[in-house]
């Protein structure tokens, strides 16, 4: 995926200007930024939901040229800790929250096919939730509901995942496991995009794009000592790097 | 296993209603009687029984508009009074009252009914207006209520200037099942069959919603354009129920939450539900209504907001519904 002279408007003010982003195919790429930097904006853009100008193109093809549909089935987004709702006693049970994801797949009745059953069981088992799947989606913990909704991601079957914050609300194994899920998804011929406030995890993707005051501040391969400097240099040099074993961890100055 | 439950409670809901509209048939101001002289099949097949039936199916489209309201804002407290519907009808019945001693012929083409309709419609175009589209929900509750208070006054204006019209404005206010013809029973029935075919159809809009409008984007949903078709059918479904039974309380906001526990959170299977909630609730109301101080009958919104209302109560008390705040 690539942006060229991308300037994303959120109502009348862009929020991010004049973007030259190459993100790599199938890898990990992580977005990472102070608050209020555009990371967010740029994912909501990429997945159609903001008004944007220059160019953001997947393999090649502009994203302005797909149908609605099929760029629901290209690239899937995940929102960021979802302010629920939670007004209505009974929701969606988590089964039928995870089938959701699978309506661009589904013709103009909405009715599930087999293969849409398979793919929200495959969901569902890889981020640990099954065992859920009766329950109603609104009466589960903060963590569990992260999962299902991941769940839900997964079950698009996009190429293009993107994700603004998938590791709110996990617990420390689970946000383990988030790495493991990556990995699988990876494997499987994905390409990623998240958002992450963890440092330490956000250099563990492949590839990091650092944004600033809605600019680019740097892109590059993640364990690029010029990667570092730059991520230093992007927070003010408030925090540094160290080395842990094979990683990389942010502490505070 | 799960389509099992819901074809049983789907056939329960329907036996229900049917043997209320049996019992709607038989039970009168003459008594309960099952072998009828000649005579009073008249009774039986022109009034009682397109009363039964036109009740059930005003309360079915009330119900639908609820559920469609509810979810549309998601929202528990929204009915299908809210985007000025209500008050459109109100002022349509009020000003063709108050006009109508002028003898225009269009007035009398117009009808009540026609009038109530068509103030509907007018008090929800109004409030799309005001709100400058349909894309921000909390605009369009926010200029619905505007919207209302605008058209109540312009209605108050009416029984101010007009204080005779005051007790046929009122008994519009407060629903009135005693009027209903077969060719009102035929409006609904097929305003019912339309809307509720198309709810059914486009109704995974409104699961998708639960996830938060950004999300149901991204899957790909034409939102802004469904929206706008069921804020249409929301308008259509409450001003046909309206301009043949006028302002019955209470049905359109409490049918969805009766019938809630039953659906397991489906919208598909809610809107349905609400549906025949909304029709068993306004049609027992109307049997309470007419038999409970025989042979005077009291009007049948009383008996909706007492009945519809005590049953809230305890429901809410039995779960744990609100108590999240």
């Amino acid at each position: 995926m690539k942006t060229r002279q991308l300037t994303v408007y959120r109502g009348p003010c862009a929020i991010l200007s004049d973007l030259n982003l190459d993100i790599p195919q199938n890898k990990w790429t992580s977005v990472i930024g102070p608050n209020g930097a555009g990371k967010s904006s740029l994912l909501q853009a990429m997945a159609g939901l903001l008004k944007w100008s220059g160019s953001i193109t997947v393999d090649e093809i502009n994203l302005t040229s797909f149908a609605r549909k099929d760029l629901a089935k290209k690239i899937a987004w995940l929102d960021q800790g979802s302010s629920n709702q939670e007004e209505f006693d009974d929701s969606l049970s988590v089964y039928d929250t995870v089938m959701l994801g699978r309506i661009p797949h589904q013709g103009w009745l909405h009715l599930p096919s087999k293969p849409d059953h398979i793919m929200v069981e495959q969901a569902l088992q890889q981020t640990d939730a099954w065992h859920l799947r009766q329950r109603p989606f609104l009466q589960l913990s903060g963590g569990e509901r992260q999962r299902v909704l991941l769940a839900r991601l997964i079950a698009v079957d996009s190429e293009i995942l993107l994700l603004d914050e998938p590791l709110a609300n996990l617990d420390p194994p689970h946000q383990a496991d988030f790495l493991k899920w990556q990995g699988n998804l990876l494997t499987q011929g994905k390409t990623l995009v998240t958002v992450l406030h963890e440092i330490h995890f956000a250099l563990r993707a492949d590839f990091v794009v650092m944004l600033k005051d809605g600019k680019l501040h740097f892109q590059g391969p993640s364990q690029d000592p010029r990667t570092h400097q730059a991520l230093v240099a992007l927070f003010d040099g408030r925090v540094r790097l160290e080395k842990l074993g094979n990683d990389w961890i942010a502490l505070p100055n | 296993m799960q389509k099992n439950y819901f074809l049983g409670k789907l056939s329960g809901l329907l036996i229900l209603s049917a043997v209320l509209v049996l019992l709607g048939t038989l039970l009168g101001s003459i008594g309960a009687s099952w072998n009828m002289p000649g005579s009073d099949q008249t009774v039986l097949f022109d009034i009682r029984l397109p009363r039964s039936l036109g009740a059930y199916l005003a309360g079915a489209l009330l119900g639908l508009a609820g559920g469609i309201a509810q979810s549309l804002f998601r929202n528990p407290l929204a009915d299908p009074y809210l985007l000025g519907s209500a008050s459109g009808a109100l002022l349509g019945v009020g000003s063709i009252l108050c006009f109508a001693y002028l003898g225009n012929s269009w007035l009398d083409i117009i009808g009540l009914n026609g009038g109530a309709f068509l103030g509907a419609l007018i008090g929800v175009l109004a409030s799309l207006l005001l709100a400058g589209g349909y894309r921000s929900s909390l605009r369009l509750l926010l200029s619905g209520v505007v919207i209302s208070v605008i058209l109540g006054a312009a209605n108050s204006l009416f029984t101010f200037i007009r204080p005779d019209l005051f007790q046929s404005i009122q008994s519009f206010m407060l629903g009135n099942t005693t009027l209903l013809s077969w060719s009102g029973v035929a409006v609904m029935a097929i305003a019912l069959v339309i809307c509720l075919l198309i709810t059914l159809i486009i109704s995974p809009v409104l699961d998708a919603l639960s996830l938060g409008e950004n999300t149901a984007r991204t899957l790909g949903l034409p939102l802004d354009q469904l929206r706008l078709v069921l804020i249409g059918i929301l308008a259509l479904a409450t001003g046909c129920a309206v301009a043949q039974t006028g302002l019955v309380a209470f049905v359109g906001l409490a049918a969805p939450h009766l019938v809630r526990k039953l659906s397991g959170g489906r919208q598909r299977v809610q809107i349905l539900f609400s549906c025949l909630g909304g029709g068993i609730l306004l049609l027992s109301s109307d049997l309470i209504a007419r038999t409970l101080f025989a042979p005077i009958e009291i009007p049948v919104g009383v008996v909706t907001a007492v009945l519809g209302g005590l049953y809230l109560l305890a429901l809410l008390r039995r779960t744990s519904f609100g108590a999240h705040s």
